[in-house]
């Protein structure tokens, strides 16, 4: 008579107490920064008027200006954004090969590996690129080592994860005819993790034209210097086609890269 | 020896693969290319490894002398992180319902899906940059570039996890007579939360990380430190500033996960 009465729950008591726990300590995280930041009320309510301003200033465009400057500094934000995207995987390869535990067992590598891995997620693309400039001085070689090192993080954790998931049975196979070890990853996994590592590849490289595209405002070359120099001439109908530009491109950018992986997966 | 023979029939299984030589040879074209157009030569790399070998002295040991100014822009970094986050959470889960072709006539879902898209297209830092001009430095610029980034992110993903749903129970919800809103609390969203939840925690990592960056631009937090560290050539605070938003964010994929497991 017991399942009669029973009652049917979806969660059991604890998974609903960690789930309003949870609820909970967003809310009063919430309540805290809300009573603590610095905001000026004013500023908040003035800031439609101040939108519909700046945007008044930006029209007409000035489409001439396109010509001058904005192009040449287009081209080379793809070119940083390309660059970046192939120098990344000269460090990207040797650490997903080590992050995966079907080709190197040993967790020390493990760590190693992953430490390189999170920290290169963890300090944003400005960051990097203000590190660079300091190093290499202002210009597009800041902006390319700033995309590459930013990128690492993201396409080897991927491309590790993809080699973590190849079929073993090519690889045993080719094992057992005595294939050396780098025939082993050239003929066994390469081809294997081929649509993954394009469809990584490229996925990324429509991630870092955006990215490249504001590495300027630190100085590392790109549209973004055109960006932040009309910006700070007040220069408003040039920002507003440098903005155009960028949108543009991206995208332009985002509908190649979506055509081109619907075809390899 | 019959089995022993090879005959010529059987062609090579590890043949040349055209197409991707190909790519790779345009791939090495383009890099001889690209580094003729940018003027990229190895004596200015070079020339640059003996500047990072200064810069790295520099930087070593780092200096937590000025920790209060170092704790106040965390601070603000984490309040922006919190606010956006909640209300860009709160927001996306109206937006992204409002954007589901299969909820939604064409008439609302079609203009809701321009302003996804749009809110998506722009890097954070071009949107900071915007919101800086239009209400000034400080927290409130921060806060708002990144509840449009949480929509652009949330939103969208959110969108597409409600076309995906069965339509079934929806069905089943509204043969009982239900209202509009009963339809969706009580057929769409068990369907859904436990992806929305999962897109929300990974923004607010993001937001974590993001935080921490639209300073550079004015928008307040610990990317302001870090900014103006970098023009006084203060190198041991900036290394002192990066381990913190390392410390910071590895702590954020820690909670992250936390909570992840929870609502699985």
């Amino acid at each position: 008579m017991n399942t009669m009465n029973h009652q049917w729950q979806r969660f059991t008591l604890k998974q609903k107490l960690s789930r309003y726990a949870v609820y909970l300590v967003l809310i009063m995280a919430m309540v805290q920064s809300i009573q603590s930041v610095e905001v000026i009320p004013e500023f908040f309510f003035d800031a439609p008027e101040q939108m519909a301003d700046m945007f008044s200033r930006m029209w007409p465009i000035d489409f001439a200006y396109y010509p001058v400057t904005v192009h040449d500094a287009m081209i080379e934000t793809l070119n940083i954004a390309t660059l970046g995207t192939l120098v990344t995987l000269i460090f990207a390869l040797p650490l997903a090969l080590m992050n995966a535990s079907n080709i190197v067992a040993s967790p020390w590598v493990h760590w190693i590996a992953r430490f390189f891995l999170v920290s290169s997620r963890s300090v944003n693309s400005l960051v990097w690129a203000l590190l660079f400039v300091s190093i290499f001085g202002p210009g597009v070689i800041a902006g390319v080592l700033a995309i590459a090192f930013r990128s690492v993080g993201f396409v080897g954790k991927l491309l590790g994860e993809a080699i973590e998931e190849v079929n073993m049975g090519p690889i045993e196979a080719l094992r057992a005819t005595g294939a050396s070890w780098m025939s082993v990853l050239l003929k066994g996994y390469w081809p294997q993790i081929l649509p993954a590592f394009f469809s990584i590849v490229l996925f990324r490289w429509d991630i870092n034209v955006r990215e490249s595209a504001v590495l300027g405002l630190v100085g590392a070359g790109g549209i973004g210097v055109v960006l932040s120099d009309s910006m700070n001439l007040f220069e408003w109908q040039r920002v507003a086609v440098a903005l155009l530009s960028i949108f543009a491109v991206v995208i332009v950018a985002e509908i190649i890269v979506v055509n081109i992986r619907k075809r390899l997966i | 020896m019959a089995g022993l023979s090879t005959s010529k029939e059987y062609e090579n299984p590890f043949k040349r693969n055209w197409v991707s030589t190909g790519i790779w040879a345009l791939v090495g074209v383009y890099l001889v290319y690209s580094f003729n157009a940018m003027g990229l030569t190895w004596d200015r790399f070079s020339q640059g490894l003996g500047h990072a070998d200064k810069l790295l002295g520099r930087m070593f040991p780092p200096n937590f002398d000025r920790w209060e100014l170092l704790l106040s822009g965390l601070a603000e970094s984490l309040e922006i992180a919190v606010i956006a986050s909640v209300s860009g959470i709160v927001l996306s889960l109206f937006f992204g319902l409002f954007a589901a072709r299969n909820l939604m006539p064409n008439w609302v879902s079609v203009p809701m899906r321009g302003f996804i898209a749009l809110c998506r297209t722009f890097h954070p830092v071009i949107i900071a940059i915007l919101f800086v001009k239009s209400v000034g430095f400080g927290a409130l610029a921060g806060i708002l570039t990144l509840i449009v980034a949480s929509i652009g992110f949330i939103a969208k993903l959110f969108a597409e996890a409600i076309e995906e749903i069965s339509l079934k129970q929806v069905e089943a919800i509204r043969a009982t007579g239900a209202g509009f809103v009963s339809v969706i609390l009580f057929s769409v969203m068990p369907q859904v939360f436990s992806r929305f939840i999962g897109f929300s925690v990974y923004q607010l990592d993001s937001n974590l990380r993001n935080s921490t960056m639209v300073g550079i631009v004015g928008a307040g937090g610990l990317g302001g430190t870090l900014f103006s560290a970098f023009q006084r050539f203060d190198y041991d605070f900036v290394a002192a500033i990066l381990i913190t938003i390392i410390a910071l964010i590895m702590l954020g994929e820690f909670l992250s996960n936390i909570v992840r497991n929870i609502f699985r």
